[in-house]
């Protein structure tokens, strides 16, 4: 990237809005999400709320962080792209297309352009998908609510989990430059991320051992981080330390990215004609 | 120096095959083969040859999205593969079968897009849009998301897309690609116009003869990633074994009509096509024919600018 910084931000600037605008486009989808989200967060509470009976405080959380733990994993869910629908879905049909070519002459960092377009998503499913199955699960079940401290941070960390998730799905995603196709390592992907992240158990709940490699994995950045930070588990220098891992993901992870994309150029075969 | 510099270019792909469960067997497969040819500032080049000739990778390369294996290009006196995103502000590129353009956004928004990317300053860029909206007849379509429009629409759509930087080169990869005849026309005039007025310098490859015909000063033919022709139109039509016709109509049926200096290539019925070399004259062949027949007609064709590549292709 060269050149003065302020048309860089407002081409990013409008990549993202250009992206939030792209996804708000499907209403329907959206709807239809909410409520897929607010279902399985119900099914999910009720559990977590007999597991905590047999076992309360079980990992550290009363029966109302945990429930609170749901919903936060519920808003997360697609703000993150876990499974799929971020803008990495998009870059890995483009090279299994061929079509990464218009992409690739643009004078433009294509990790940066794609970087942008997942974060405008990530808004617009942490607006939509994110806030309006929480309400429902307030009105259901009363959650948790954070300091302004927790807030704060809680939003920090949201974004970074974005960011996070976006760089490990970017690396899967670039797998297509060799394999041809992505659909393998994504399904294995969104494996890991299930279980890692904290969508499925807290990973304070995980075996010693485990726990502590889940804790330190990016997956962890995705819920359990910006989870613990909202339910105040982390606070004071705590928060700064678990926003810090995440940013160190972030760093290391967006820098293998760039690597990856360039040696994925160097030796890069566009497909079609 | 040309604006475009190619010598002996070249690129390989190594294909692998599964040969059996464990072992893999590896073709070299060579898409461009020492390609050289030069393209000065203002020119119009039609870029053909039969698919898989290797016209797309040599496009490839000459942006810089596909490094070569070997020999090197130069175009605006940059290396594209080492030099990419500078040279990408310098040339313009149409793919017909993609898109640059944002699926999900209406025209507008992806312009919008592409003044930033490319930093066009405002005036240009409003006066590009102006000029290219109007002349491509965009005016009712700028609201329409990209994926609501047919293939023609789109295809304008793109092409003002890829000129609204001012590009010193625009490569069109099969522009008029399922396109209708109102369309192609309109297309080429489009693209001439740009060419006289702003002496934007065009390559295109093309299966559409009548683009080169109505557009090209001059054609690259290539084949199995080799040039096989590289001049003037006309001087195309005239090339080697091109041939000229004599179709002769004679009053009753006959064997195959025996003169010198052509020989017969059909025969149905009275009539017969006689082919005799495109740079010969006509004159003492028909007087042959006419002293040793009963001839009801005659007419000479002048050769084809398909059969001709067919023949080059051919060889
Ligand atoms: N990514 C690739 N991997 C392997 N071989 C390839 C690849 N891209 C092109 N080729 C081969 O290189 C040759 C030239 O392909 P190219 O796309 O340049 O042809 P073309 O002249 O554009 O043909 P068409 O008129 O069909 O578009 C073909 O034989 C093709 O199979
Ligand atoms: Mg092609």
């Amino acid at each position: 990237m060269s050149g003065p910084l302020h048309p860089q931000i407002s081409l990013y600037a409008a990549i993202a809005t250009r992206s939030f605008r792209r996804y708000s486009t499907y209403t329907a989808a959206t709807l239809a999400g909410i409520f897929t989200n607010s279902v399985f967060g119900i099914i999910l509470s009720f559990a977590y709320l007999a597991l905590w009976e047999q076992n309360p405080s079980a990992g550290g959380y009363e029966a109302d962080q945990a429930v609170t733990f749901v919903w936060i994993g519920q808003a997360l869910l697609m703000t993150v792209a876990l499974w799929s629908g971020g803008s990495t879905d998009d870059l890995a049909e483009r090279i299994r297309t061929g079509d990464i070519a218009v992409d690739l002459y643009r004078p433009v960092s294509v990790l940066g352009w794609y970087l942008a377009a997942d974060l405008g998503r990530g808004l617009y499913h942490f607006t939509t998908r994110g806030v309006a199955p929480a309400i429902v699960g307030a009105l259901l079940f009363g959650l948790v609510t954070p300091s302004p401290a927790g807030a704060a941070g809680f939003l920090v960390s949201v974004v970074l989990a974005v960011v996070v998730s976006f760089a490990v799905r970017f690396l899967f995603a670039a797998s297509a430059f060799w394999l041809l196709d992505a659909t393998g390592p994504r399904v294995l992907l969104s494996v890991l991320a299930t279980f890692f992240s904290g969508l499925t158990l807290p990973l304070n709940l995980f075996p010693d051992g485990l726990r502590q490699v889940a804790l330190a994995l990016p997956f962890a950045s995705y819920i359990q981080t910006p989870a613990d930070i909202w339910l105040g588990r982390h606070t004071g220098l705590d928060m700064i330390a678990a926003i810090g891992l995440q940013v160190l993901w972030a760093v290391v992870l967006l820098a293998t990215c760039a690597l990856v994309l360039r040696a994925a150029t160097r030796k890069v075969v566009v497909q079609g004609g | 120096m040309s604006l475009i510099e190619v010598r002996d270019l070249s690129r390989e792909f190594t294909i692998r095959k599964r040969a059996g469960a464990f072992r893999r067997t590896s073709v070299v497969k060579h898409a461009v083969h020492d390609l050289s040819f030069d393209i000065e500032a203002g020119e119009m080049v039609g870029y053909i040859g039969p698919n898989g000739a290797g016209k797309s990778t040599t496009i490839k390369m000459l942006t810089g999205i596909l490094g070569p294996s070997g020999g090197s290009a130069l175009v605006a006196g940059l290396e594209p593969s080492r030099q990419r995103r500078e040279l990408a502000r310098r040339i313009g590129v149409v793919f017909g079968q993609r898109t640059s353009l944002w699926w999900d956004l209406p025209l507008r928004d992806s312009y919008e897009l592409l003044r930033r990317i490319y930093r066009i300053p405002d005036q240009t860029f409003r006066r590009n849009l102006e000029d290219h909206v109007a002349l491509l007849d965009l005016g009712d379509l700028m609201d329409t998301p990209v994926r609501q429009l047919s293939l023609g629409q789109r295809m304008r759509g793109d092409i003002a897309a890829a000129l609204l930087h001012d590009p010193e080169i625009l490569y069109l990869d099969e522009p008029t690609i399922g396109l209708d005849v109102v369309s192609k026309g309109r297309l080429r005039e489009f693209l001439r116009a740009l060419n006289h007025e702003r002496g934007t310098t065009l390559m295109l490859t093309t299966h559409d003869l009548q683009d080169i015909e109505a557009l090209c000063d001059r054609v690259i033919v290539i084949d199995h990633g080799t040039a096989v022709f590289d001049g003037p139109l006309p001087s195309l039509r005239a090339n080697g074994d091109a041939s000229r016709t004599l179709v002769v109509d004679l009053v009753d049926e006959a064997s195959p009509i025996a003169i010198e200096g052509a020989r017969v290539v059909k025969v149905e019925g009275p009539r017969q096509w006689l082919a005799f070399p495109a740079g010969a004259s006509a004159a003492p062949l028909v007087a042959q024919v006419a002293a040793a027949y009963d001839v009801a007609d005659l007419s000479i064709h002048e050769p084809d600018i398909e059969d001709v590549i067919r023949k080059l292709y051919a060889r």
